[in-house]
This record gives structure tokens, C-alpha cells and sequence, in this order.
């Protein structure tokens, strides 16, 4: 697929300097594809897809096992022990594929109700 | 409408607290005593065109440079969680802050009397960026104890932002921090209930 390789590896050279192993493992992207995944944004696995996945890196598959159940970016580059640019990254490699669904957060403002707000006082209040 | 991490969907609806300050003034602690920590890894690429220059100078060859975020998160119940993001204060860290800010709730800007210059970047971040937040004021132990009302005039902030005195080793100081946070930030919404326009997703 486009973006995965090739694109970006042409300043992988021997005048680069030394590359620091976790962006090799993103072929030397900086970015995601597609717009920045929030560190909070919730990540599911597509169940049922029946795709090639022979190109992806063992990392991807990693993260698509971890995220079977909604979990948050954050969570998954903990999970993962790779840092938060790199599975951003990943992950947005797999959105990019239809692997993945990205609920990214509600904006406090857009929060249905102030209720959920109150909530989180009084569960606050219980710790 | 369904909202994207409502009830509705099963996905759990998460909610971000960012804890900022000065290099040692208790981030690390606060975020360990209300939830359970795990260390976060950022490893920042330098060499991507329009981050900020200054940061090159000396690490040319680095190519990246590894920033570690405390990183806590609270179950308030099944799919509401909220997350807590321990950011470095440094001005130089704030492209990083862009990122975690965007979308937070609130801002716990922890504070040391013995050396309050150090969370002037993150009052004046947050300030400009419209971010809720409080002053938490780390009672470290030997450092004089001020009014809160000291403190407000000190940082020339606005007399609606709290200010609270805490101990960052306790549970419940903490708690009464994020709490005094979530209902300041729920009386802004209130004031201003008109939603800001939706981000890109």
C-alpha cells in the first residue's frame, strides 16, 4: 500500500545520521496518515475482516490483538512500550486500511448533558 | 444525535486532566496518589520541519528525543474513565501540550511556593489557550505557607481560578484538587454554554 513504504524512506540515507530505532519501525514517518489520533481517542479492532495482512508490521498486529475491546491510545503505546508518536503512527496506518475504528473524544463542551461532568465529581469524590 | 464515545456506542466516554508545573514540583506524585501511574514514553522527532529550532542546538545528530509523561488513569465507572497526562514544564515541551491540551477538561498547574516562576508557562499556556485550570499549591514541607489569596495576586491571576492549598503525597489532597478542577471547569460551561466549533477528526 502507499504510505507504508517507499514514500518517505528516500532521507534514510547515509547522510541521515544515526536513526533512532522506534521511527525506523514507521519507515521514517513522523506523522500519521490522516489526522492525528488523540492520546485519549478510543481504538477498536474491526472484527470479521478478511484482509492480507502480510505487509503489516508485527507491531500492527499487536496493537489490532490489544485493541479487540476499546482502548485508549495512550493505553496501547503503554501496552505496547513504544512511544505515543509511534503507535499514533501505527495506528494510523490501520485506520487507513479499515482495520481499526477511531472514536476520538467528545470535547467537554459537547459532552451529552452536564450530568457526565457531575459524575465524574462524585466518582472523584469516592477515591 | 449520537455522540462518538457515548453510552449509546458501548465505547467508553474519556475525559483528559493535564497536571503541568515546574521541573519537581510534585507532578509525579500527584498523579501517582489518585491513579494508577504507568510511564508513558513520547519520543519527539527533531528533525520534522516547523517544530521549534531552538531545541537542535547541540543534539544536531540526535534525530529524536525521548520525553516521559506520567500517565494515570481513573475508572469512575464501566465507560467513563478520565485520564490524567503529567506534562514537562519547560516551555520547550509545549508542542507537546498542543496535542494533550486539545480536547482536555481542565489543567491542575501544581505550584511551589519556593519557586513560583516555575508555573508561569503553564498559567500563560493555559490561560492563552483557554484551558480551565487550577492552582494547586504543593505545601512542600520548610516552605512558608501563603493565603491562597497571596498566590492569585502573585501569578495575577483571574479571582475565578481557584486556588488550592494540597499535599501531592495524599489520595484525598489530590482528589479535592481534581475535584475543585472538574467543578470549576463545569461553572465555564455553564457561563458559556455554546459549544466550540467541533475538531477535525
Amino acid at each position: 500500500m502507499s504510505g507504508m513504504r517507499g514514500r518517505d524512506d528516500s532521507w534514510l540515507d547515509d547522510e541521515a545520521g544515526p536513526v533512532v530505532r522506534p521511527y525506523a519501525l514507521t519507515h521514517g514517518r513522523t506523522r500519521p496518515a490522516g489526522a492525528l489520533l488523540d492520546v485519549i481517542a478510543m481504538i477498536i479492532a474491526v472484527r470479521g475482516v478478511q484482509a492480507d495482512l502480510t505487509d503489516l508490521e508485527p507491531e500492527h498486529l499487536r496493537l489490532l490483538r490489544l485493541c479487540a475491546l476499546p482502548t485508549s491510545v495512550a493505553d496501547l503505546a503503554v501496552d505496547l512500550d513504544l512511544p505515543l508518536g509511534v503507535v499514533q503512527i501505527l495506528l494510523g496506518d490501520l485506520r487507513e486500511r479499515s482495520l481499526i475504528t477511531v472514536h476520538q473524544p467528545v470535547p467537554p463542551a459537547n459532552l451529552p448533558g452536564a450530568d457526565i461532568l457531575r459524575e465524574v465529581v462524585d466518582g472523584l469524590r469516592r477515591l | 444525535m449520537v455522540y462518538a464515545g457515548s453510552d449509546e456506542t458501548g465505547v467508553p466516554v474519556s475525559i483528559k486532566i493535564l497536571v503541568a508545573g515546574g521541573f519537581g514540583v510534585g507532578k509525579t506524585t500527584l498523579v501517582g496518589s489518585v491513579s494508577e501511574i504507568r510511564p508513558l514514553r513520547t519520543e519527539e522527532a527533531l528533525t520534522e520541519p516547523g517544530r521549534r529550532v531552538d531545541v537542535l542546538i547541540g543534539v544536531e545528530r540526535k534525530g529524536t528525543t525521548t520525553v516521559a509523561l506520567d500517565f494515570g488513569r481513573i475508572t469512575i465507572r464501566d465507560n467513563l474513565v478520565v485520564y490524567l497526562f503529567g506534562t514537562p514544564g519547560q516551555e520547550r515541551f509545549w508542542f507537546m501540550w498542543d496535542d494533550l491540551a486539545r480536547g482536555a477538561l481542565g489543567a491542575v498547574v501544581l505550584a511551589d511556593t519556593r519557586r513560583l516562576a516555575g508555573c508561569f508557562p503553564a498559567v500563560d499556556y493555559f490561560e492563552k489557550h483557554h484551558v480551565p485550570f487550577v492552582v494547586a499549591v504543593n505545601c512542600f514541607e520548610g516552605a512558608r505557607e501563603y493565603e491562597p489569596k497571596a498566590i492569585t495576586s502573585a501569578l495575577d491571576l483571574d479571582p475565578l481560578v481557584p486556588v488550592v492549598l494540597c499535599d501531592a503525597r495524599q489520595r484525598s489532597s489530590g482528589r479535592d484538587v481534581l475535584v475543585a478542577l472538574v467543578e470549576h471547569a463545569l461553572a465555564i460551561l455553564r457561563r458559556n454554554p455554546q459549544p466550540p466549533p467541533a475538531p477535525a477528526t
